[in-house]
């Protein structure tokens, strides 16, 4: 049973969704069938008196009962009004009627002409049949759905009135109200009559002057001229003029502000650009102007000569000193720094004609080539684990290989000048002068985070800020001497101390190399793209002088004042994955591989700074409450009393010890606030598609307290306005009237507009 | 030497301009002055949701919307017709036969008359307030003069029509001088005439209300008892469309200030908006009530609209919101037969089975009268802040919170638990049948049965 339901419920399902997919035709046949029937029952009840009709019905009624049910339809016997059409049959012998049988009496009667005959008897050989004209429902429908469309037509008109009110900022009803501002003068004066003497006289002088009084108010000269321009053509004309001077203002604002812009960025490359176009025009001038573009040429050259002579490249600017810290992090910066060396060196680049000269001038030549290729040098060892920093890699690893095996021999300021000066096995003097300067120069600018020292530091200082690097290097420039003498100690060499003390021999570089050394070691311990650690563990340097360094160096570091911050127990995991760069080589060319790839980022040093900086949030401030002008003078350049500050100054309470304290790997957020939650809406609200848009809802306060009072009236605008005790009629068909008005003038206007762009 | 000193030295006064803070005259307003910098006036957002929580809460605990009541008749009123003239007069028809005009400033009545034999069905005011008519279930229509009769004048109609059948509903032409009424049909009057100048049929029904739409005046659209909607237009000689519903109509109300959208009050508890060019799916469900809705007037802002139904109370919607945003209901009201949104759209007006018509105030706790502008900026701040916050959980709340009758509250919740079991089942039998075998079927498209062309 409960079977059986179920699937007449599923057949009704599937009915009614036929039924929904599809429109539906009425069934209206049926219906009027059954109301015929009953509508000749009723009357063959009424008449009830003739006896022969009485018998004809019960003879009807054996006959039905024998034979198959026939639907039988009775005589019409009464004018009525509603007649079914299926009532009507042909009475008698129930046989078809045929044409011949109508037109049979016709051959006798002598009143028709031969000629109509004729046409009939042609008309019954023809086998032609008319069309059945189409069923009154089908006809019905038809009617109905032409109606339909045309009113669906006639009621879509008002959807552009209807999105607008939709859209609309504010809706005052009764909306065809008259407006309550100054009333056209017509209006005025049609309703008033001249009643004092005076004004009869001014009215008698008007008319006699030909002078309008109420109707047209305008003099004909005013008309005349009004319609020497219509309003559209107007509206237009002051449209261009606003569209003009709006360009122009946006012009000289765009040139304001262009000039007003600090970045220097900016202006560099507008002043490319700009070059760029002078270039295009000092080559055309080239071709017409010679003389002018000798001038042109000569005053370049006096540019290039100025640009040169000015310290503008030196790397010695604040620019060049904040992106040289800046340049391990970040990559703009590092391209930012090459570029500028570049403009360096091609800036100081010598002419090829004033290469062949003096000595003397080489040898000044030769001073000035070290300042740049000392600057290169820091591009090239930006970020020594990472490869792709670096500008030629092979190259430098030959240098650098060559460096350590020539570590007795050769003594060089730093290894990549001797890999510059690797072929000049024997020093002269002067060169031994030159790397004097070179390295006093060096002592001087230690004090410079921005030199190219800077870049050598190694990977594992890297986590620390950038101060902390500035003042180790400077300790390891300072150092220098002490290494010196503890180097001299412990190698009982020949150095003698004032060699130490003042002459810059080749005794006081070799130590200095030795830390070069000792630099190149750690990096190459870390770095593990430079597989050459073999080499330099090969280093006939006794093992014990590093060591004896490395601890001069701790005694010359504080930790303490170097590291301000505490070491990171957490950073313990990090140890073996740094070690594990001493495996096989394919393992470590894996390790170079995804080294390579993730050169910039590093998520483990980035996770625990994240944690850091949450700490550091969540540690107790001191909050400041105090409001200027409270109790006492408020206003610039004073400040608030001493007491007071100590009054509102609050220390809050450090709060309870975080979770994530003794789990190394999370950070488990305490920022949700239960008692707030109930408070705080949960999810976002149905029209806003993300919660920024939301937010920015929430951002902007309503009230007079932060709002001008313009802005509050038009923030507190309500939607709807209606006036007490005002009928509010329907829309009206005006409002269409005037909406389809104005969507005429628009088209109107821009349909001249197109015209006239057409004719331009 | 003392002379010098005094020359060179600088003696700083404090000297303000008087304009800053001197008025004109003594009717202008006080200059406050202001400084808008936000350092000085931090915390805006918690400032200004502790504001608009408080407006939320003040909102509830001045929402008082009763007004009146209108008592005197002496049997359940059936239908009621506003004045297009008049605000402060309301045309009432009770099931006895009788109409009431009242006033409704001094909340009483003005006139009585006896209209028909039995049942007043329907009642609707000319356009022009002169007359009103009335048909009732003793098969005639009846015009009547707005003005009382004269001293020693008898009380009689303008004009008399008998039909054949009965009429169950009337609507008057917004602009000419034709109406509409049901019954079996739907016939369009000519004033002048005795016949009606057009009547459409469709298949065999009888027609329980009939409107004409006040926008586009030419259309009418007509609930009939085969559980359709029908609509018209009355310069063609064939009705329209006709939707069939689930369940049967019982009135439909035009948006008057949007062409064609209608609102029918159903059987099946709901409210169902349409688009007429777009039948097959109502554009909103409406539901909230309890029992079978059993009338709908529209704002004449076209903004919201009130429904009247069989459980006893009034609820206003908002035209797209698919909840309601109010609900009235007090303990002696009974089966809410008819209901009328003021033309001023400041007032409800409820005529309901024991006899009494209601006024009530459209916006709950909302100021009755004039408002000094001081208030009006405050009403309107406070309106804004609501609207702000409006989705912030606590706010929500209240201004969500309404009191209702605990046979209402438990049916709604019944309700809702049927509707949950109707969900759960649907869903199952999609689970367990053949994917795509039996589709999703919204919740709009489940009231339409079939559109007939």
């Amino acid at each position: 049973m409960a079977n059986r339901s179920k699937k007449k419920a599923k057949k009704e399902r599937k009915k009614s969704a036929a039924s929904k997919s599809n429109v539906i035709f009425d069934d209206e046949d049926d219906r009027d069938l059954k109301e015929g029937d009953e509508n000749i029952i009723s009357e063959e009840e009424e008449e009830g008196d003739g006896d022969e009709r009485k018998r004809q019905k019960l003879l009807e009624a054996i006959s039905a009962l024998g034979g198959k049910r026939k639907k039988k339809f009775g005589e019409r016997s009464e004018a009525a009004v509603q007649m079914s059409e299926f009532t009507v049959n042909a009475q008698g012998n129930d046989d078809k009627i045929d044409l011949s049988d109508l037109l049979g009496t016709m051959e006798k009667t002598p009143a028709v002409s031969t000629k109509t005959k004729k046409q009939l008897k042609n008309l019954q050989q023809g086998k032609m049949t008319i069309e059945s004209p189409i069923s009154k429902q089908a006809s019905e429908r038809i009617q109905r759905n032409l109606a339909f469309q045309k009113a669906a037509a006639d009621v879509s008109r008002w959807s552009g009135i209807i999105r607008q009110n939709r859209k609309a900022e504010q809706l005052i009803f009764p909306l065809n109200q008259e407006p309550s501002g100054p009333k056209t003068m017509e209006k005025i004066v049609t309703g008033w009559k001249a009643q004092t003497p005076l004004e009869q006289e001014v009215f008698a002088l008007l008319s006699a002057n030909n002078q309008p009084i109420n109707d047209p108010i305008l003099t004909p000269a005013e008309e005349a001229s009004l319609k020497a321009m219509s309003l559209a053509e107007a509206k237009i004309r002051r449209a261009e003029l606003q569209k003009a001077r709006a360009l122009q203002s946006y012009y000289e604002a765009k040139a304001r502000r262009e000039r007003k812009i600090k970045s220097k960025k900016y202006h560099k490359v507008h002043n490319k650009n700009k070059g760029k176009e002078f270039l295009k025009q000092f080559e055309e001038m080239v071709k017409t102007n010679p003389a002018g573009a000798l001038e042109e040429l000569n005053k370049m050259e006096l540019a290039r000569m100025q640009e040169r002579m000015s310290l503008k490249h030196q790397n010695s600017g604040k620019w060049a000193k904040s992106k040289a810290i800046m340049a391990k992090y970040d990559e703009g910066a590092r391209k930012a720094m090459q570029q500028q060396l570049e403009l360096n060196k091609e800036l100081t680049h010598k002419l090829t004609t004033s290469l062949h000269k003096d000595e003397e001038e080489e040898k000044d030549a030769a001073e000035e080539e070290v300042m740049p290729s000392f600057v290169n040098d820091a591009e090239q060892v930006l970020d020594p684990s990472n490869p792709w920093m670096r500008g030629k890699l092979s190259e430098d690893l030959a240098h650098d290989e060559n460096v350590v095996v020539n570590v007795p021999s050769v003594v060089a300021a730093a290894p990549e000048n001797t890999a510059e000066e690797e072929d000049e096995i024997v020093e002269t003097e002067e060169e031994t002068l030159l790397r004097e300067f070179n390295s006093r120069r060096k002592l001087r600018q230690g004090e410079n985070p921005d030199t190219g020292l800077v870049m050598s530091v190694d990977d594992k200082e890297e986590d620390h800020e950038a101060a902390a690097d500035a003042s180790e290097l400077e300790e390891q420039e300072l150092s220098e001497f002490t290494n010196i003498l503890k180097g001299l100690a412990h190698n009982q060499c020949d150095a003698d101390a004032e060699a130490s003390a003042g002459n810059c021999d080749t005794q006081l570089d070799k130590p200095h190399d030795d830390l070069e050394l000792l630099d190149q070691e750690t990096v190459t311990d870390e770095a593990p793209v430079q597989p050459h650690s073999a080499p330099s563990t090969n280093n006939p340097q006794p093992s014990t002088e590093k060591e004896g360094k490395k601890r001069k160096r701790k005694r010359g570091i504080e930790i303490t004042k170097v590291l301000t911050k505490e070491t990171n127990p957490i950073q313990v995991p990090l140890i073996p994955t740094v070690q594990e760069t001493e495996d096989t080589d394919e393992k470590m060319d894996q390790r170079c591989l995804i080294k390579e790839a993730f050169a910039g980022d590093d998520v483990v040093s980035d996770f625990l700074r994240d944690k850091k900086k949450q700490e550091e949030e969540g540690k107790p401030k001191v909050v400041d409450l105090l409001l200027p002008g409270w109790g006492e003078w408020g206003g610039i350049g004073l400040k608030p009393s001493r007491h007071k500050r100590k009054r509102f100054r609050i220390k809050t309470a450090p709060p309870p010890p975080r979770k994530d304290q003794h789990l190394p790997t999370v950070i488990i957020s305490e920022k949700r606030n239960r008692s707030m939650s109930s408070h705080q809406v949960n999810c976002l609200p149905s029209p806003f598609e993300n919660h920024l848009q939301f937010e920015s809802t929430m951002r902007s306060p309503l009230g007079r307290t932060w709002n001008t009072e313009r802005t509050i009236k038009k923030l507190t605008k309500p939607k709807v306005v209606t006036r007490l005790g005002a009928i509010i009629e329907p829309m009206a068909q005006e409002e269409l009237m005037k909406d389809q008005k104005a969507e005429s003038e628009s088209s109107v206007a821009s349909g001249k507009k197109r015209r006239k762009n057409n004719a331009k | 030497m003392f002379f010098h000193f005094i020359d060179t030295m600088k003696v700083k006064v404090l000297s303000r301009n008087p304009d800053d803070f001197v008025r004109e005259t003594k009717l202008d307003i006080q200059r406050v002055p202001r400084n808008y910098d936000p350092t000085l006036h931090p915390f805006e957002l918690s400032r200004e949701y502790t504001r608009a929580l408080n407006a939320t809460k003040l909102e509830r605990v001045f929402a008082k919307p009763f007004v009146a009541s209108l008592d005197g008749h002496r049997d359940g009123v059936n239908c009621m017709a506003k004045h297009t003239k008049s605000l402060s007069t309301l045309l009432s028809g009770s099931c006895d036969g009788q109409v009431k005009v009242w006033n409704l400033t001094k909340h009483e009545c003005v006139r009585t008359l006896q209209a028909h034999e039995s049942f007043v069905r329907g009642m609707v005011v000319r356009y022009c307030g002169t007359s009103f008519f009335t048909v009732g279930e003793d098969k005639t229509i009846k015009q009547w003069k707005m003005e009382a009769p004269g001293y020693g004048e008898e009380e009689e109609p303008l004009k008399t029509i008998l039909g054949k059948t009965v009429f169950t509903g009337v609507d008057h032409h917004w602009k000419d001088g034709v109406f509409a009424t049901c019954g079996q049909q739907v016939d369009i009057w000519d004033e002048q005439r005795s016949s009606p100048i057009r009547s459409f049929t469709w298949g065999v029904d009888s027609f329980s209300s009939v409107r004409f739409n006040p926008v586009q005046t030419e259309l009418l659209g007509s609930c009939a008892s085969d559980r359709s909607i029908v609509l018209y237009d009355m310069r063609e000689a064939a009705p329209l469309k006709k939707v069939i519903m689930t369940m049967r109509t019982n009135t439909l109300s035009w948006n008057p200030m949007e062409a064609y959208y209608f609102t029918c009050a159903n059987e099946d508890y709901n409210l169902y908006t349409y688009d007429m060019r777009f039948l097959d799916r109502p554009i909103v469900v409406h539901t909230d009530h309890v029992s079978a809705v059993l009338d709908v007037d529209y704002s004449p802002t076209g903004q919201e609209f009130v429904s009247a139904s069989f459980d006893k109370t009034i609820r206003i919607f908002r035209k797209d919101g698919s909840n309601s945003r109010e609900v009235y209901h007090t303990k002696r009201m009974q089966h809410v037969i008819c209901v009328k949104w003021s033309s001023d759209s400041k007032y409800i007006l409820s005529g309901s089975d024991e006899m009494n018509i209601r006024l009530w105030k459209a916006s709950a706790s909302e100021k009755l009268g004039v408002l000094v502008p001081r208030e009006r900026q405050a009403v309107n701040y406070n309106q804004k802040l609501k609207e702000k916050f409006q989705h912030f959980p606590q706010i929500r709340r209240i201004a969500r919170h309404r009191h209702l009758p605990k046979l209402i509250y438990r049916q709604t919740k019944e309700l809702n638990i049927m509707k949950e079991a109707r969900r759960r089942k649907e869903r199952n039998v999609r689970k367990h049948s053949k994917p795509g075998s039996v589709p999703p079927v919204s919740e709009k498209d489940k009231p339409v049965v079939a559109v007939v062309q």
